[in-house]
């Protein structure tokens, strides 16, 4: 009982040692029971801690062991659990049993069948790690370790060069932003000789404050989340990690790992509410993520890449919110899209998988028929993201624009266009997507339509729990449940009256993109195809994701090859380095091989040389006594 | 017999000069050592020469040890230059430069 909480944690690493180690050699039934039986076995012990912590009131904290003890300060290895901590653990252990639940289908023929399960258990280790740990320390553990179990499943089919290259630039562009949230570290640390993220609050919260600019700390944590969580300006590696199988893609860059940034800036909130600065740049920064990755995904064609784009974009949504101060309203957006988002990319699987592989959507459509459950789940959750109401999308979207426009902490008319613009984008390439998909006449090749087939029970279940989530997960107010930890800011006062209008104007917007987009992509894309070469220039930039790839290749990738090879390779390492070991090894080299001549092998001339020596030594003493 | 240590280190340094230019100039497996031995024995003259001369018995002991040494010396020596002989038929030092590290 005492241990529950090391338990959660621990047993999705023992799922990852026991497939890892034996499980190919153990057959695929047992890979199956510890792959998927010890994260409902976690998912089992979580419930009962959020029990015992309705009981108790108080977090649980469980010290396991001492990690370091450094002169003064000890660093500790400590799970803390409180309620937002339940709700994320919730979140990882829930979907993350049910998308490995459905793995067991997706990947069945798959011969990587035991690793696949080894690492996805892995990464549920980490990702605990990540949201039970008290320490910032424990915390950054778990994000690198996400972070390794996310390049390990990306490029889970390594054979393809360009899946392992989509890995190493997720894990690279990772890197980038973990150095800010490195150097927050320090910072915090220097100032607070604490890492224990509800001390480091409670140091922001006390009446002297503690000597450290919170905007500083908190613009060099917020770098570390827009790695993670794939805001501007590196987002680009969540696109390219669609390589991995599809289920990771659920799992990692839709429901767990990506919403880690989100969970970092609401875990710390006690910093953020003392940086006004750097909440407005947090809501900068997710409005116009937001809505630039809305825009990209209109115009994308694979699957799965709409999705990736439309998950950056919530994502976007999440740190609006977090920016305007409600941070159990981003916590709640990233709950509603944990179930959502996963239910829309193992839809998207389930469509994959019926068209044995193919993703591009223009060779789809008229699905509706022959994959139902898939259709009924997949329109679901569109649904939902799109923010009809009332299922689960509706309720958090809502509430981020209402404190987008409101909020005492930097709401403004302008967030709230934009947001509502991009809500706007939403429903209409979330629907564009169903109406390619799933109606209008098949454009497959009879090949592919031959094989259509309905996913079997094991996938077609977990999407029907996440359909059902995603249609009633909103009405479980999750901000309310948070409240007494993560307070909700003020809204303005004078706009209370705007309230119900804007709920109004959230919706119409919904059914407006609902509308536009079966306008436009009803009757088999008719509309659309006709407008297309109207706007080709638009729709190229937009299909080309605005060149940012090409952008950073040629702005940092670039330059840095050129300084690596020039500079640093060229000069640096085999000009100075190389050249100088080189030089003192030739100058012995050359010295000896002058000085050898004088081994001549001659006995006489050394006995000479002896004589001359001892010569020269007696004229020397014999001058200077 | 004071008056004559002069003249018997002149004695032990011609002995030693003596042995030391053989060594030098005469190719001779078998010279060469045989002039090492005069080196060796002129040193001990002068050793025994100025054991007596300041009433020690220091120098007498050391010219003992010396000795054993020397004989030591020899019976490895010996057996080498008869192996290489026995490889090249000839006591001549420079048929042998090829021994050179």
């Amino acid at each position: 009982m005492n241990h529950l909480l090391t338990l959660i944690v621990l047993l999705p690493l023992a799922g990852f040692l026991l497939n890892g180690l034996a499980g190919p050699r153990l057959g695929k039934r047992f890979v199956t029971a510890v792959g998927c039986g010890l994260p409902i076995l976690a998912f089992l012990a979580t419930v009962q801690c959020v029990l015992t912590l309705n009981a108790a009131g108080d977090p649980l904290v469980e010290r396991v062991y001492t990690w370091a003890r450094i002169g003064e300060s000890t660093f500790d290895v400590a799970f803390y659990f409180d309620r937002l901590t339940a709700v994320m653990t919730l979140i990882v252990t829930g979907v993350g049993s049910l998308i490995h639940v459905y793995s067991v289908g997706y990947m069945k023929e798959d011969k990587g069948y035991a690793r696949y399960f080894a690492y996805l258990n892995l990464f549920l280790f980490f990702m605990l790690l990540l949201v039970l740990g008290r320490s910032l320390l424990v915390l950054f553990v778990g994000w690198e370790g996400v972070g390794l179990a996310s390049y390990l499943l990306i490029g889970f089919w390594f054979e393809d060069a360009e899946k392992a290259r989509a890995g190493k630039k997720a894990f690279i562009v990772n890197r980038i932003g973990d150095a800010g949230f490195l150097v927050g570290m320090f910072v915090l640390y220097s100032t607070l000789g604490t890492l224990d993220m509800d001390r480091i609050n409670a140091a922001f919260m006390a009446s002297p404050m503690p000597a450290v600019s919170a905007s500083l700390v908190g613009i060099l944590l917020f770098i570390g989340a827009t790695g993670k969580s794939a805001q501007i300006p590196l987002y680009v590696w969540l696109p390219d990690a669609m390589a991995g199988p599809t289920p990771v893609s659920a799992l990692i860059h839709a429901a767990t790992m990506v919403t880690a940034g989100v969970y970092m800036i609401a875990r710390l909130s006690g910093i953020y509410v003392h940086a006004p600065e750097a909440s407005q740049v947090i809501a900068v920064v997710g409005v116009l993520t937001a809505f630039f990755a809305a825009t990209i995904a209109i115009a994308q064609t694979d699957i799965k890449r709409v999705l990736a784009y439309s998950t950056i974009s919530q994502l976007g949504f999440m740190f609006v919110a977090l920016g305007v101060g409600a941070y159990g309203v981003a916590i709640f957006h990233l709950y509603t899209h944990a179930f959502f988002k996963a239910c829309l990319f193992l839809g998207s699987g389930s469509v994959i998988h019926a068209l044995s592989g193919e993703q591009d959507i223009r060779k789809m459509g008229g699905l509706a028929r022959k994959i139902p459950v898939t259709f009924v789940t997949f329109a679901v959750a569109t649904a939902a993201i799109a923010g009809l109401p009332p299922l689960a999308g509706y309720f958090s979207k809502d509430e981020i624009l209402w404190f987008a426009f409101a909020s005492e902490r930097g709401g403004s008319p302008l967030l709230w266009g934009l947001a509502a613009g991009t809500a706007l984008l939403t429903a209409f390439y979330m629907f564009r997507l169903l109406w390619l998909t799933f109606f209008g006449r098949s454009r497959m090749t009879p090949e592919v339509e031959h094989h259509i087939h309905e996913s079997p029970f094991s996938m077609t279940s977990v999407l029907v729990v996440l359909a059902v989530f995603s249609a009633i997960g909103g009405f479980f107010s999750i901000p309310h449940f948070l409240e007494p930890l993560l307070p909700m800011p003020e809204a303005k006062h004078e706009l209370h009256h705007l309230e119900t209008p804007l709920v109004v104007v959230s919706v119409v917007l919904a059914l407006l993109g609902l509308a536009a987009a079966a306008f436009f992509f009803g009757r088999d894309a008719e509309r659309a195809n006709r407008l297309r070469p109207r706007f080709a220039g638009l729709q190229k930039l937009l299909y080309d994701k605005y060149y940012i790839d090409e952008l950073y290749d040629r702005l940092i990738t670039r330059p840095l090859y050129w300084i690596s090879d020039r500079v640093f390779l060229r000069i640096g390492d085999r000009a100075l380095l190389d050249g100088t070991l080189n030089g003192l090894a030739g100058l012995a080299q050359r010295t000896a091989g002058a000085l050898g001549r004088v081994q001549t092998g001659n006995l006489h001339l050394y006995a000479l040389f002896v004589l001359l020596g001892s010569l020269a030594c007696l004229l020397l003493v014999w001058r200077h006594v | 017999m004071a008056d004559k240590v002069p003249l018997l280190l002149s004695l032990a340094v011609a002995i030693f000069a003596l042995g030391l230019l053989g060594v030098v100039v005469r190719r001779n497996v078998l010279v060469m050592l045989m002039c090492m031995e005069l080196m060796l024995n002129g040193v001990n003259l002068s050793l025994v020469t100025f054991a007596h001369q300041t009433g020690t018995a220091v120098g007498a002991v050391l010219v003992f040890l010396i000795f054993v040494v020397a004989a030591a010396e020899i019976a490895i020596a010996i057996p080498i230059v008869l192996l290489l002989v026995r490889s090249k038929r000839t006591l001549d030092l420079d048929a042998y430069t090829d021994l050179k590290g």
